[in-house]
């Protein structure tokens, strides 16, 4: 049993002490708690990794263990960290944390909701710290099926149809990963289903021609990529805050990481025969999603489209083959789940108090919404890229790597996607213009409140952490270079 | 013609003519199964074939496999989950009757819709 | 020079300070930071180019000096991304410029910006972009730069949209960031090309004369345009957007909805000039590599400065009269920049860039003045328009004087600085091309009118009649006029040449005398045009009007630039591309997934009579199954 399972464990137990609690009070206590203790965990971890590493213990994963779980299948419990899996693991710890201040007034079933939400947590941290093909499928399905509840009962608008949409989307490209893992695991003749082992033993190119293309799909429909993506501006619009915050920050996530961690590195060759189409598509996202931001009217969509967009600046990355871009599409993803987490956050808080999300009803709010205004124009600025925050630092990274090569093909298409920041500054000042800016139209809107004291704790951790990644990016992005290596060794060969 | 009657009057019951029985048992019941509405009169249905299917067994090993008992065997077990089943089917029968004053068939769809 | 870094950090203390606080503070102490720190700061820049200029010189040469250099973020084992400071004479001229106007416009907003709602939040604006135009100015290298061109530029929308509640200086502030952003989008992809083929984004290192970096791109080009061209070029247009160089000119002069003090910090003095500080800054590079490139930007310049001119001419709102009256100036610094050489102390090649450098320094001086000068206007006024103003000169002594000494400086009337800066211009144009030269001269002229058909139409003509009397300005807002105005009266004889060159080493000035006369005649006349026109209420100006009715309403709707924008943005951008991929993702990609749920649920409601729970039918269809089975068994 290895340390890195209390990751798991945490919410496990978190959920033992739900199902005991008695009343609000203990169920929030309990949250609070175990949210503030996982972050923590997370913190030491981070620490613990980085001093491993300036000790100079240079293996491809740190902290591993592997335990036989069902000889029969040769599927093994391992886990193993490298700087990747940690920065996803803090970036799901503190959407996580955030997540639970801003549902601190969630009803009904309150106790049910929490329930479901640390399933979702559990979920992500065991993805993100397992090395096994299998049990990373495993927590994969956990961190999807409680959206369905999550959404269906705790959700807004047409909340069945739009739960049963997402789930059966996003079951669609779980099915198509497990026959992937399955084809993986049995052409690579490896003797378990552990990543590095199946590494060690390649699989054939013959098997990597169909393998590669549908592994990568299915984890890139899961990262919303063009034409798979309306999931997701539905998903956003009918779940509840939390819920948004946690899709957008994380699970989209599980997209881009199982792009870098099984179809890059386990079919490098293939990788490269089939790039193109996947860069034409990420590009086609990216400037897709910018575009149709514009045009939109309910801020959750606006949002939503926005994280086509970004989202596709990760395939779009990792696809580019170069530490730098590779290193880009990392830190694009942590990015990008702490700002559009922070934007959802905000959205949930003003659409609690003004009753509608269309940016046409609304004006003025910052003279009654100060907090909330002025943390939304920091999220709008974080997205559009201003120096300083992180949303600058992942892009100019992507930018340059891409730019790395030298291929017209490649410039033509690095060159679209560095377009984005004019389209994004353009529906980020729209938003930010209309319904924060000018005078209050609507009466109802003078005496609204400003944010709580447990709002406040939500959005002020969250851009603490879009701060420390945008002024001080050089250990993150260390952290993440060394460890995009062992992917990029795989592709060069 | 004549002789095949004589024949048959004459001598000893031929095994033709207790399968001829228990086909017309069995297709009867097969025809009171497709075609009735009422669940009492399906269960009868399933009954006679039940039964029809009793006489093959104790025919077939009376004439086929005369030192053998397994068939009245058979035939005696079946009569006994016949009885169990309808007991059984009775008591689902009656309730259902009780909560929906019907024992058509058709009409038992409330579980579905 | 360690002490350099805290010009860079104590603004952003304070920014960070004020923006924490926010209204926890008094306005008071909120000004009171504001400017104790600015007055810091100036101290020191003048501390630093005092020491910069007495002691870093070496064989006659003035050192570049890095006194901080620490890696922000690596990419790769070639570029990386750098904070730090770089000292050489550009950065030490603009780090005073930036402080001085600074510190006038943070005394002079003490009284300016009094009462209003969200004064603390002001000053934090204001200091974020102190912060940031210095960040920029002292850059080591093109990244960062960039990031502190980002930061100003976010800055410059925050202050623009000071007032957040009126819809035009939202929109005002939308558009300054949107087009300079559009303009930011070439500056990256410039750095990227730049970076991708040298492998560096040092200033020092590609300033530093070393073609072996820029051996890649030889041979390299674009549709017969070589590639170091096309990526000067792109950087030049992030000069350009920010610069407000026609067509990209259009932000400025809505950007003047911001506060006034704003404007003449920002829109005149600093944030506008940092186009031609990136020429400069790179102009070793653009001097030897893309020399086409840095005749294109005279040209662009030259033609700017001229539209501009026009334009402010016929416009009615004084800031407006100024903000274009920036663009055409940022022209001349253009031009100045493009016609120059390098080094030339016998040949005058260095003259160019140096009249640039001498300009930009003075136009901050003189221009803030006019801002704020206008700004005290508008004060006494409540308006900005100048039909409601005229015969002020009686009520407002301090400004009438300051305002007319800025005036006669920008139109070159000897011996105010915008006469020597001005002039040297002209001469290394007319070096460059007599025509040019001869454009630069109208332009020249064009200036001195407009600016005294603005003087005479504040300070002169009819009285308005007023609600109130207006009356001058209190001490805070006059003591920074006042400063401003004794800046401008002597620093056409600061020894610039020795100071500011392109190759760092001393520059003696000729003036030449014809052009000098032949300017100085030229101003002469324009602003007795504009004294005939003006002085005294007449006719002749709405006869003119009259007259070239239709070139007079083409430059009073600026030549329909901005419809021009609005078309693009609106009918082309928004409405042909934006709506319909939204339209297109609902209705044909979401479309497309509900339908295949749709379909799926059409199918089973048609196949659902197979699973009907009837067991006499499954028995029925057993039966007849059976009975086939058994048929083909027997006959087949």
């Amino acid at each position: 049993m290895n340390f890195l399972s209390l990751f798991v464990l945490i919410p496990a137990l978190m959920m033992i002490g739900l199902f005991v609690s008695k009343n609000r009070k203990q169920i929030l206590f309990i949250m609070t708690f175990g949210a503030s203790l996982q972050l923590i965990f997370t913190s030491v971890v981070t620490y613990m990794y980085l001093a491993e590493r300036a000790a100079g213990n240079m293996a491809e994963m740190l902290f591993t263990a592997d335990t036989v779980w069902y000889a029969p299948f040769n599927i093994h419990y391992s886990v193993g960290i490298d700087g990747v899996s940690v920065v996803m693991l803090l970036l799901s710890a503190i959407i996580i944390f955030a997540g639970i201040f801003a549902s601190w007034k969630i009803e009904p079933l309150t106790k049910e909701f929490f329930i479901w939400y640390n399933l979702l947590s559990l979920g992500v941290f065991g993805f993100f710290i397992c090395l096994d093909l299998f049990t990373m499928f495993l927590y994969y399905e956990i961190a999807l099926v409680p959206m369905f509840l999550l959404i269906g009962i705790w959700g807004s608008g047409k909340k069945e149809f739009v739960a049963m949409k997402l789930i059966l989307m996003l079951m669609a490209c779980s099915a198509l990963l497990l026959m992937c893992i399955l084809g993986i695991y049995y052409q690579s003749g490896a003797s378990s289903m552990n990543i590095l082992e199946i590494a060690k033993h390649g699989i054939p190119l013959q098997a990597q021609y169909y393998l590669f293309p549908l592994t990568f799909l299915a984890f890139a429909i899961k990262g919303a990529m063009f034409p798979f993506h309306t999931w997701l501006p539905d998903g956003h619009a009918s779940a509840p805050t939390a819920v948004s915050m946690f899709q957008a920050g994380v699970l989209m996530k599980l997209g881009g990481y199982g792009c870098f961690r099984i179809a890059l590195y386990l079919m490098p060759q293939a990788a490269h025969e089939f790039a193109w189409i996947f860069i034409i598509l990420s590009v086609i996202s990216v400037i897709y999603g910018a575009f149709a931001a514009v045009a939109q009217k309910d801020l959750k969509y606006i949002n939503a489209y926005s994280s086509v967009s970004h989202c596709g600046l990760v395939t779009f990355a990792l696809l580019m083959f170069n530490q730098t871009a590779m290193t880009g599409a990392i830190l694009q993803m942590l990015s990008h789940g702490l700002m559009a987490a922070l934007i959802f956050a905000l959205i949930g808080m003003i659409y609690g108090r003004t009753h509608t999300r269309l940016i046409n009803e609304m004006s003025g709010l910052m003279k009654v919404l100060p907090f909330l205004g002025v943390s939304y124009v920091i999220g709008g600025l974080a997205s559009l890229g201003l120096p300083g925050l992180s949303g600058f630092i992942s892009e100019m990274t992507i930018f340059v790597g891409a730019f790395q090569e030298a291929d017209t093909f490649y410039r033509v298409l690095t060159i679209i996607a560095c377009s984005t920041i004019v389209i994004t500054a353009v529906y980020i000042l729209r938003m930010v213009g209309k319904i924060l800016f000018g005078a209050i139209q609507d009466e109802h809107h003078k005496h609204l409140e400003d944010a709580t004291w447990y709002e406040r704790i939500s959005v002020v951790t969250l851009i603490a952490a879009i701060f420390a990644v945008g002024s001080a990016p050089f250990w993150i992005s260390a952290m993440i270079g060394e460890s995009v290596m062992p992917v990029i060794t795989q592709l060069a060969k | 013609m004549g002789d095949l009657l004589i024949n048959f009057l004459s001598g000893p019951v031929p095994i033709e003519a207790y399968l001829g029985v228990s086909l017309i048992m069995f297709f009867a019941g097969v025809y009171g199964f497709l075609s009735r509405k009422s669940l009492l009169m399906i269960l009868i249905s399933v009954e006679l074939m039940l039964n029809a299917a009793d006489i093959n067994f104790i025919v077939f090993n009376r004439y086929l496999y005369p030192g053998h008992m397994e068939g009245f065997f058979f035939a005696l077990f079946t009569i006994a989950i016949a009885a169990c089943e309808t007991a059984v089917a009775i008591a689902i029968i009656i309730n259902i009757y009780r909560n929906l004053s019907s024992v058509q068939a058709g009409e038992l769809n409330q579980m579905k819709e | 020079m360690q002490y350099t870094l805290l010009i860079i950090l104590l603004p952003l203390l304070s920014f960070i300070v004020l923006g924490l606080m926010d209204s926890k503070l008094k306005p008071k102490v909120a000004g009171a930071i504001g400017v104790s720190v600015l007055g810091i700061i100036t101290l020191l820049s003048y501390i630093s180019a005092f020491e910069y200029f007495y002691l870093h010189k070496i064989e006659g040469v003035y050192e570049k000096l890095v006194p901080l250099h620490i890696e922000w973020i690596r990419f790769n084992e070639f570029l990386h991304i750098d904070l730090g400071i770089l000292l050489d004479p550009i950065s030490i001229m603009m780090l005073v410029v930036i402080t001085t106007v600074s510190l006038m416009v943070n005394i002079y907003s003490l009284e300016y910006m009094k009462g209003e709602k969200g004064f603390q939040r002001y000053y934090a604006f204001l200091s974020l972009f102190t912060f940031s135009m210095l960040g920029l100015v002292v850059a080591t290298n093109i990244f960062q730069m960039y990031i502190f061109w980002e930061l100003v530029g976010v800055s410059s929308y925050l202050l623009i949209g000071f007032y957040y509640t009126k819809p035009s200086a939202v929109a005002a502030s939308k558009k300054a960031f949107i087009v300079t952003r559009f303009a930011d989008l070439g500056f990256l992809i410039g750095i990227l090309f730049l970076s991708f083929y040298t492998k560096t984004f040092d200033f020092n290192i590609l300033n530093s004369g070393d073609a072996s970096i820029f051996a890649s791109t030889a041979g390299v080009s674009f549709m017969g345009i070589s590639v170091m061209s096309w990526t000067m070029g792109l950087i030049f247009i992030g000069g350009a957007g920010k610069s407000a160089m026609f067509p990209l000119h259009i932000w400025l002069p809505d950007a003047m909805e911001g506060p006034t003090p704003v404007s003449a910090l920002i829109h005149a003095a600093t944030m506008v000039v940092a186009g031609v500080f990136l020429v400069a800054r790179l102009f070793p590079v653009y001097h030897t590599y893309a020399p086409d490139v840095l005749h294109v930007i005279a040209y662009i310049g030259a033609f700017t400065s001229l539209f501009a001119a026009v334009i402010a001419c016929v416009q009615t709102d004084i800031k407006r009269v100024l903000a274009f009256s920036t663009i055409s100036q940022i022209g001349f610094m253009m031009v100045g920049l493009g016609v120059s050489g390098i080094g030339g102390h016998e040949g005058h090649e260095g003259l160019g860039y140096m009249a640039s450098m001498f300009h930009l320094f003075t136009h901050a001086m003189f221009k803030a003045l006019l801002f704020l000068g206008a700004g005290s206007v508008i004060h006494a006024v409540h308006s900005n328009e100048m039909n409601h103003m005229g015969g002020l000169r009686k009520y407002m002594p301090i400004t009438n004087i300051t305002f007319l000494i800025a005036c006669l400086a920008i139109a070159g009337i000897f011996p105010f600085s915008g006469f020597f800066s001005k002039d040297e211009i002209l001469a290394a144009t007319f070096q460059f091309s007599p025509y040019l030269g001869a454009t630069m001269s109208f332009i020249a002229g064009l200036t001195a009118f407009y600016m005294f058909r603005l003087y005479f139409n504040i300070f002169w003509g009819k009285e308005h009649k007023h609600e109130h009397t207006p009356h001058e300005s209190p001490f805070t807002m006059a003591f920074p006029l006042v400063f401003l105005a004794a800046v401008t009266v002597v620093a056409g004889f600061l020894p610039f040449g020795k100071l500011v060159t392109a190759d760092r080493s001393e520059y003696i000035i000729h003036l030449d005398p014809i052009v000098a006369t032949v300017s100085i005649i030229i101003a002469v006349l324009s602003i007795t045009l504009a004294a005939l026109m003006y002085m005294k209420e007449k006719e002749t100006p709405k006869q003119l009007a009259t007259t070239f009715s239709g070139i007079f309403k083409m430059a009073s709707n600026r030549f329909y630039i901005d419809e021009v924008y609005i078309f693009i943005t609106k009918k082309i951008i928004f409405n042909l591309v934006s709506t319909p991929i939204a339209w297109f993702d609902r209705n044909v990609i979401d479309a497309t997934i509900n339908n295949i749920g749709v379909v799926t649920q059409w199918t089973s409601h048609k196949t659902k009579r197979f699973q009907s729970g009837q067991v006499q039918q499954y028995a029925y269809v057993f039966l007849v199954g059976t009975l086939i089975i058994a048929a083909i068994m027997l006959f087949v």
